[in-house]
Parts: C-alpha cells; structure tokens; sequence
C-alpha cells in the first residue's frame, strides 16, 4: 500500500536555510544543498523549500540553488514562495523542480491554478492554503503568512482548487502552527474525506504521536513539519520506525 | 556509452538527465533522429496528458521512430503508457509495442484506506523480474505519480497496488518501462536505473 510521506521543509533566503539546524557533521550548516541531501539520505520521503526572501535579487538566487538542489537530490521537492505568474513557474520548472505551490496568487486570482494544471499538469501544482478557526467557528482563508483574513473558507476553497486542476493540498492550520501541540486531525480528516486529491498536512508537530493522529484520526496522506527535523528534536528514521511499529504504513 | 533522453513537450525531462549524470553517465536531450538511432541506450521520458502528447509525437515523426528502435529502450512513466496500445485518458491511441490498454483508477465505494487519485508517493514493487530489476529491488519503495494504470499482463515485469494490483514495470524484447520515477526513486531507483544502462 502506499506510504505515508513525511515531508520536512525548509525555509531559504538569500540562498540560505534560515532556521538554525542541528545536524552532526554538516558544516555549512545553511545550505539548503547539504541540508536537504542529508534529509534524503535519512528518509525523508519529499522535500519543500518555500523561498521567502521577497526581493527581485533573492529570486534569482532562488533559481539557481533550485538547479543545484535537482542536480543532487535523489527524491522529489516542492518549491513555493511568492509564485504568482506562469513565468515564475516555468522558469522553477526548467531549473527541475517537481511541484511548485502556489499560496496567496491562487486565492487572489484563482484561474492560476487552472493555468498552472492546463500548462505543466496537475502533479505540478500544490494548492497550499494558511487557514485560522475563528471565533464564529469557521476556517477562513488567510494570505500573507496568515496575517490578512479572505472571504475564502477552508473546504470550498480547497475543493475548488482541487476542481481547478491542483494535484495536491498543502493544508497550514494557523491555529497550530508553532503550537507543537498536535496537528488540526478534525479538520484535516473532513478535508481527505471530502477530495480526491492527496492532503498534506502542516502545523502543530511537535512529537512522534502527533504523525501517527494526523494519519489515523487526521486521515492525512502527508505530515510536515520544519523546526522539530532542524533542531533534531526528531529524527526522521525514528519516527518512521516509531510509525511503523503503529502499523502505520511508511517507507 | 551513449545515452539519449528523448525531447518532447513533457515536463521535467532534466531530472532524468540529473539522475543519469548522478550515476558517472551523460545524457544528451534530444529529438533528432540520427542520434535517437545511434544511441546505446534511449530513455522515454513523460510527465503530461496522453492525447496532445501522442499528437506530438505523431507529428514530429517520433512515433514510427520509437516502435522502430532495436537498442535498449526506456519508458518512463507517461512514456510507459504510451507504448501501450490505448489510453483511457482522452481516448488516445497509443505506440502498441505492449499490447495492452491503459485504464484510469476508480475509487471503491467503500474507501476505507482513503486511496486517493492521483497515486502520489511511495509504494513498493513486487514480483519484480530481471533483468531490469535485481532480487534487492523486490518489495522495495518507490516514486509513483499516476492517475491512470496499465492491468498485469504477459509483459508485467513488477506488480504494485493500489485500488487494483497493476503494472508497475513492463518488458518486452528490447522495451522497458516503468510506471514509477526511477529518476525520483532515492538509492532504489538509481539502481534500477544502473541496471538498465548495464543491460
């Protein structure tokens, strides 16, 4: 049976990984090259690198480490971060990215997913969506890192991004991210049962527990997560062999 | 050795070429044909949509010129279905190097796994058969990204499931295909890759 994904994600500026990592033996301790290879080779079954430096400089660097990081990387990655044009995904495309996600140009101009799909495929196209539970109950659609509330809600939203050709959900509940208290399981479990596509879930992880609810009670096809793996609070071979003996199915 | 990747209108070409150059090799990208025939070794690649894909390859002559081919032979995902006989997706007549159709999944009424369309991610491969394979390979993970799926038959040469048990390898004289990305697969699927260009 297919394995559930364990996707730990890097976030790069200017070139660099910013969150401080722990790894044993790696120099560089902030290149994303290194990092990500070191994660591949512990099992990390994808990776993403979300790029969020906002100048025109820091993109074109981005590029170019997305060439080097699909010269030396043996398993698929995502790469996102302010990508609102064809041309921007294009450009990641040839330098031999496997997905891109598209976050706050999606909810402001849906169309570019159905453009993205049409134009590369929907195994291209991550539909990443920031959403906060508000105090009236609902999962409202958040942009710019989670800062500025939409009209959009949670399970419309998604189920129109997967209609219009995204191959994948990349759900952030921003009630949980950071908490390290566990992923946002009821949420994300309405939203595998409702789509097709596969859900990947994001924030709240904070121990080994917390995977093996957001793919039993969550129903999740993916978990991701970024300072736990940096700071190796969690070592991504234990979790796999921790989730295993759980009957989880991993890799 | 000379190993060619052939250039269509699909995506993501370069990381097959990228897996190669990991294994010591260089693979040329190319549609011409002279070199596609002299090549030691030919790569399929396909990331896309069966129907325009095919309508490419007809039309840049590529069609009659893959089925033509007498060295060492590679589909890859995409590439692997369309040297089937017929897709599903758009209805598509294909190469016919393996005689037999493509087929979309369909999830069960009764889901309780939550399978989702497209298969996105890791799954193993069984039963696999050499020589593409080796006995190390069998029953280990590999890179799946697919909606559609080729049914066991005469030419399986690796079982996989998911909904239904399927293809996931195929061959036939000099013709080899893989549903999953070997390109993508971690160590698995460069050995995998090894073995083919060591055939």
């Amino acid at each position: 049976m297919i394995a559930k994904r364990i996707i730990p994600c890097l976030d790069i500026r200017g070139g660099q990984v910013v969150k401080g990592i722990n790894f044993v033996g790696i120099k560089e301790v902030g290149d994303p090259v290194e990092l990500g290879a070191q994660y591949a080779r512990d099992g990390a079954d994808e990776l993403v690198f979300l790029d969020i430096t906002a100048s025109h400089e820091g993109r074109k660097t981005f590029s170019e480490l997305v060439e080097r990081i699909a010269r030396h990387i043996n398993i698929p990655f995502t790469v996102g971060g302010g990508i609102s044009e064809l041309a921007d995904a294009d450009k990641l495309l040839s330098a031999g990215a496997d997905k891109i996600s598209l976050n706050s140009a999606a909810v402001r101009r849906p169309e570019l997913i159905d453009e993205m799909a049409h134009s590369f495929g929907s195994q291209f196209v991550v539909a990443a969506i920031d959403a906060r539970f508000d105090e009236n109950g609902e999962w409202v659609v958040t942009v710019n890192g989670g800062r500025i509330p939409t009209e959009k809600r949670l399970f419309t939203w998604a189920y129109e991004a997967q209609e219009r050709g995204a191959g994948e959900i990349l759900f952030t509940s921003m009630n949980h991210d950071g908490t390290k208290n566990g992923f946002a399981n009821e949420a994300l479990a309405k939203l595998s049962e409702e789509l097709s596509i596969p859900i990947i879930a994001s924030g709240g992880a904070g121990k080994m527990e917390h995977f093996r609810d957001v793919f039993t009670i969550g129903k999740a096809d993916a978990g991701l997560a970024a300072s736990i793996f940096h700071y190796g609070e969690i070592a991504i071979q234990d979790l796999k062999n921790y989730l295993r003996a759980e009957h989880i199915s991993v890799r | 050795m000379k190993i060619v990747i052939i250039k269509y209108n699909a995506g993501n070409i370069r990381s097959v070429a990228n897996a190669i150059a990991r294994l010591g090799y260089e693979a040329e990208i190319t549609d011409d044909e002279a070199k596609i025939r002299a090549a030691d070794r030919v790569i399929f690649p396909g990331v896309g949509e069966a129907g325009t894909t095919m309508k490419y390859l007809r039309e840049h002559g590529l069609d009659k010129l893959i089925c033509s081919l007498t060295q060492p032979i590679l589909g890859i995902c995409l590439g692997m279905q369309l040297m089937c006989s017929h897709s599903e997706e758009g209805d598509t007549d294909c190469l016919g190097i393996f005689d037999v159709p493509v087929k979309r999944f369909q999830l069960p009424q009764h889901n309780p796994n939550n399978l989702k369309i497209p298969q996105m991610g890791w799954n193993v491969i069984e039963n696999c058969k050499a020589p593409l394979f080796s006995t190390e390979q069998n029953g280990k993970y590999v890179y799946f990204v697919h909606s559609y799926y080729v049914p066991l038959c005469d030419y399986t040469a690796a079982e996989t499931e998911h909904v239904v048990r399927y293809s996931s390898a195929l061959h036939r004289n000099n013709f080899y295909a893989t549903q999953f990305h070997p390109e993508k697969s971690g160590d698995v699927g460069e050995c995998i890759l090894s073995n083919f260009l060591n055939l």
